[in-house]
This record gives C-alpha cells, sequence and structure tokens, in this order.
C-alpha cells in the first residue's frame, strides 16, 4: 500500500473510530439524570 | 390528558438513531464518491461537513423532537402555528421514500436467496435487468413480477411486525437485535475483502489524496450531499424517534456519537467495497475507475460479477445481501414511524389502529406501484423527487423556522438544560451555513433538471412524474394544515412544552 493512502487511512480511521469512542466512552460515564 | 411511551435505555435510542442512518446509501454511495471527488483527499471536507452540518442538523431535530415530544406536524404547529404543513409534508417525504425504499430491500432479499447457486450466471447485468426486473417501458404500469412481489410483501410483513410492537417491543427491540448483526456480518464481509488478492490496490485507489481537487467547490458540494443523504434528517425521522425521548435525555453527545457512528460505518463500507473492487481490477484487468459507481447497479451487477469469480463467492453473497436486508429494514422503520407518530399524535391513534389504516394501505400502494415492468423507472423517479428535493427542502425548512421564529435560542437552551457539550454562536453559524448549503444544492438540483428536458437521452415522463410527486407532496402538507388548523394539539401529562403560537 503507498505511503499516503496508508496515511491517509490511519487518520481518517483514527478521527472518525476515535470520535466514535470517545463520545460513546463520554456517555457511558455521564447517566441521563432521573426524571422530576 | 395522555402519556407517551419512552425509549427503554438512551443505548435503545443510539442504536435506533444509528440504524435509521446506516442504510443502504452508506454501502454503495458513499465509496463510490469519495473515489470520484478525490479519494483520500475526500475525507477532508466529509469530517468538515460532518461536524458543522450534519451534527449541527441532527442537534435541531433531536431537540425540536424533545422538546415537544409530538410528531414532526405537531411539533413544527408548537413553533409556528402554520409551520404544521411542512410536518405534514414530511410525512409525504417519508411515506414515498418507505414505499419505495422497501422495494430495494426486497431485491436484496432476492438475491441474498440467488446467491447460493451464484443464479445471475457471467451475465449479471442481463439477470439483473432481463431475467429480475424484466424491465419493460417508463409507462408500464401494472405488469406484475410474480418474484419481486413475493420478496416486497415478506419486507413490508416484517416492517410491519416491528411497528406493532411499539417503542420498546418494537423499534427498539429490533435495532438491538439488528445493528449486531448487521456489523457482524458485514464484518465478516470486511475481513474476506480484505484477504483477496488484489485488496490493496483498492485501498491504494480509495484512500490515495489526489489533493489537487481538494480547491474544488464541488467535492465540497458532495461531501455535504453525502453527509446530508446518510444521516436520515430533513424528513422528521429524527424529530420523530426523538420525541420519544425522556425529557432529561442528554442530546449533544449523543448526536456526535450517532454522528461517527454513521461515519464509522460508511468508512468501513468503503474499505470493504474498495478491496473486492481491487479483486475484480486485478483478476480481470479492468481498471478500477470502470468499476466503481454510486447507484444500485454497484450492488446488483458489479458486486454478483465479482462474487461469481471470487473464492467463496456463494457464502459472500449471502452474507452482503443479508447486510443489505438487515440496514435496510433498520432504515425503513425510521421512515414508517414518521407519519404513525404523525397521526397517533394528531389524532390519538392507538399502534394498532396506525398499522391497519397507516401501515397496510403504505404496503399495498408500494405493492401496486414497484413491482412492475416499470418498477424501477418509478423507483428513479420518485426517488429524485424525495432525495432531490424533498430532503433538501425539509431540511432547510427546519432551519428558517427554527431561526425566523426567534425560537432558536430557546431551542438552543432547551438543548444546554442536559447536554455536555453546549450549544451557542458556533451551532447557530453551522446552521446558517448549512441552510446555504442546502439553497445552492436545491439550486443545482433544478438547473439540472431543467438541462434534462432538452436531453434526448432523458425520458421527460419521467421528470413530469418526478413534478408531479413533488407537487402532490406539497399540496398534502397544505390541505392538513387548512383542515386542523382549528384542531388544538394534545395536552400531555407533566409536560408544559406543548402550547399553541402563533
Amino acid at each position: 500500500m503507498s505511503a499516503s493512502a496508508l496515511t491517509m487511512m490511519i487518520i481518517a480511521i483514527v478521527i472518525i473510530g476515535g470520535g466514535l469512542l470517545v463520545s460513546a466512552v463520554t456517555l457511558m460515564t455521564h447517566p441521563d439524570e432521573p426524571e422530576d | 390528558m395522555t402519556t407517551r411511551e419512552t425509549w427503554g435505555t438512551r443505548a435503545g435510542f443510539i442504536l435506533a438513531a444509528a440504524g435509521s442512518a446506516i442504510g443502504l446509501g452508506n454501502i454503495w454511495r458513499f465509496p463510490g464518491e469519495a473515489y470520484q471527488y478525490g479519494g483520500g483527499a475526500f475525507l477532508l471536507p466529509y469530517l468538515f461537513a460532518i461536524l458543522t452540518a450534519g451534527i449541527p442538523l441532527l442537534l435541531l431535530e433531536y431537540t425540536i423532537g424533545r422538546k415537544y415530544r409530538l410528531g414532526p406536524p405537531s411539533s413544527f404547529r408548537s413553533l409556528y402555528r402554520p409551520a404544521e404543513g411542512i410536518g405534514w409534508w414530511q410525512n409525504a417525504i417519508a411515506f414515498f421514500l418507505a414505499t419505495f425504499y422497501a422495494v430495494i430491500i426486497a431485491w436484496a432479499l432476492s438475491y441474498m436467496f440467488f446467491s447460493p447457486s451464484l443464479a445471475w450466471g457471467d451475465d449479471a447485468g442481463a439477470f439483473f435487468g432481463v431475467e429480475y426486473l424484466q424491465a419493460g417501458e417508463p409507462l408500464d404500469f401494472f405488469e406484475y413480477r410474480p418474484a419481486m412481489l413475493g420478496a416486497l410483501a415478506a419486507v413490508w410483513a416484517v416492517v410491519l411486525l416491528i411497528m406493532a410492537g411499539g417503542v420498546r417491543k418494537g423499534l427498539e427491540l429490533a435495532n438491538r437485535i439488528c445493528i449486531p448483526l448487521l456489523l457482524v456480518l458485514f464484518g465478516i464481509v470486511v475481513v474476506r475483502a480484505l484477504t483477496l488478492e488484489g485488496a490493496v490496490d483498492g485501498l491504494n485507489a480509495f484512500f490515495t489524496p489526489r489533493w489537487d481537487k481538494i480547491g474544488d467547490p464541488e467535492i465540497w458540494l458532495a461531501a455535504y450531499a453525502q453527509v446530508f443523504f446518510s444521516l436520515s434528517i430533513g424528513m422528521g425521522t429524527m424529530i420523530a424517534y426523538s420525541s420519544y425521548l425522556r425529557r432529561n435525555s442528554e442530546l449533544s453527545t449523543t448526536a456526535v456519537t450517532v454522528g461517527f457512528a454513521n461515519s464509522s460505518f460508511e468508512l468501513l463500507a468503503g474499505i470493504g467495497v474498495f478491496s473486492v473492487l481491487g479483486f475484480m481490477s486485478s483478476d480481470a484487468g479492468v481498471p478500477i475507475d470502470q468499476l466503481v459507481g454510486t447507484g444500485g447497479g454497484v450492488a446488483f451487477v458489479t458486486f454478483p460479477t465479482i462474487l461469481s469469480q471470487m473464492p467463496g463467492g456463494a457464502f459472500v453473497g449471502v452474507l452482503f445481501f443479508a447486510t443489505l436486508v438487515v440496514a435496510g429494514i433498520t432504515s425503513l422503520i425510521s421512515m414508517v414511524i414518521v407519519p404513525f407518530s404523525s397521526f397517533e399524535d394528531r389524532f390519538g391513534w392507538s399502534r394498532k389502529k396506525s398499522v391497519l389504516v397507516l401501515g397496510l394501505p403504505m404496503a399495498a400502494f408500494s405493492l401496486l406501484i414497484y413491482p412492475t415492468a416499470n418498477g424501477s423507472s418509478m423507483v428513479d423517479a420518485v426517488d429524485f423527487a424525495v432525495s432531490g428535493y424533498g430532503l433538501v427542502l425539509g431540511g432547510l425548512a427546519t432551519i428558517v423556522l427554527a431561526f425566523a421564529t426567534g425560537k432558536i435560542k430557546a431551542l438552543a437552551a432547551e438543548a444546554n438544560r442536559t447536554s455536555m457539550l453546549k450549544l451557542g454562536n458556533v451551532w447557530y453559524a453551522c446552521l446558517a451555513l448549512t441552510a446555504a448549503v442546502l439553497v445552492f444544492t436545491l439550486y443545482k438540483s433544478i438547473q439540472g433538471q431543467i438541462a434534462d428536458l432538452s436531453d434526448p437521452a432523458v425520458a421527460n415522463e419521467l421528470i413530469y412524474i418526478n413534478w408531479g410527486v413533488g407537487g402532490a407532496m406539497i399540496l398534502f402538507g397544505a390541505i392538513m394544515t387548512a383542515v386542523l388548523w382549528r384542531r388544538p394539539l394534545p395536552q400531555r401529562a407533566a409536560d408544559e412544552s406543548v402550547a399553541e403560537t402563533v
């Protein structure tokens, strides 16, 4: 695989997959407040 | 006073919203668009569009849905009384979209059963057009194709069964089963694709950035269009889904999670599809750019051709078309919920009544119009009326309404009440930018169709059907608004936000 393609693939996976992971973990550690 | 069913868990809502966004378009549209508009370089405007348009607009629809806890027409009426028509118009969009989307799922279901024997033989194009669709002229109505009819009836039976279960035992349960299943099925397809000879060539084609394209406005417009069409925004789906949220549900990080889940699946689809195209290119000596496409032809012609030549192609075919069926079903139920929630809220219908009075006629319309000799032409004509104009106008109308009524700050405050990421000036700016992009997209669509009218290669009848469907949807919205003008909105227990405004 060419260096430029490999670099773009890694960047895409890190940003998109990382974004999903961080947001999912953030949600899991912050439960909704109970209903009034 | 009435009470409203809610999602059982936050995860249930996220899976359902992601299931709605992850659909057929992710698998065949995104890889082709990315390749056409700069390969790896496309990912930059694509990411920019997710952050500046996709997630902000998702958040706007989530906030409207959770604030008013009503289906789209009643939610829009709560924002501004004459705007109820926008919600009914979105009902018409969801209706038409659902009726033809089910047809494509039916095609995938048929192909799932064709895969074990690789029934398309050496000429997948002829098999699809001549043997399966038996495509005729654009105006050959009511000449039915039994194989397609049976598959379509099966799809609608499953969908109506899910809908009959309500929010928790229907939508939530279905998505809790389907989304993990989807990931497993497609994961196996991608792993198999990556181990094929020539897969690296495909990945090179997909990811190699062509930076010379980055300054082209068209690539940015394509990125916004991809994000917009793939996130199920603009047709009331997300308003309907979020209307079943609890009042203290988190919104902003939820929207970010759904947006990135959708993009992660698109990226996975790109890797899988291009690995397979790389194999085909290497095996048959056909350049990759001649194999890439953005329409159903990729799934029903190019892929079957490749499966015939691939070791284990029959097994991969079953998994691939099963993936399309599962992804399609989770999206289809999110379209059907729009009219269900709208009529249940406005007329106090039970879910059972909605299935009988709305669901069955939707299925009947779909079965009457599409599994016919001109079915694929009708799919194209209605598709453009709905996704070429309807979704764009729906998204635009939602943004304009939020700003023009002066409610945008109240909506931000409503979202901020429970959100981890606070909304403010950046959100307003993103929505304004999105509105500008949508206006330009609409202008380009109209300009393209006017040019098509004088093109002898384009069937004018289909353009007129397209405009007829568009006009009928707007008329429906206007009539429903007039008929229901004096009918008050339902009063909901412990819900302070339902209020008439003019």
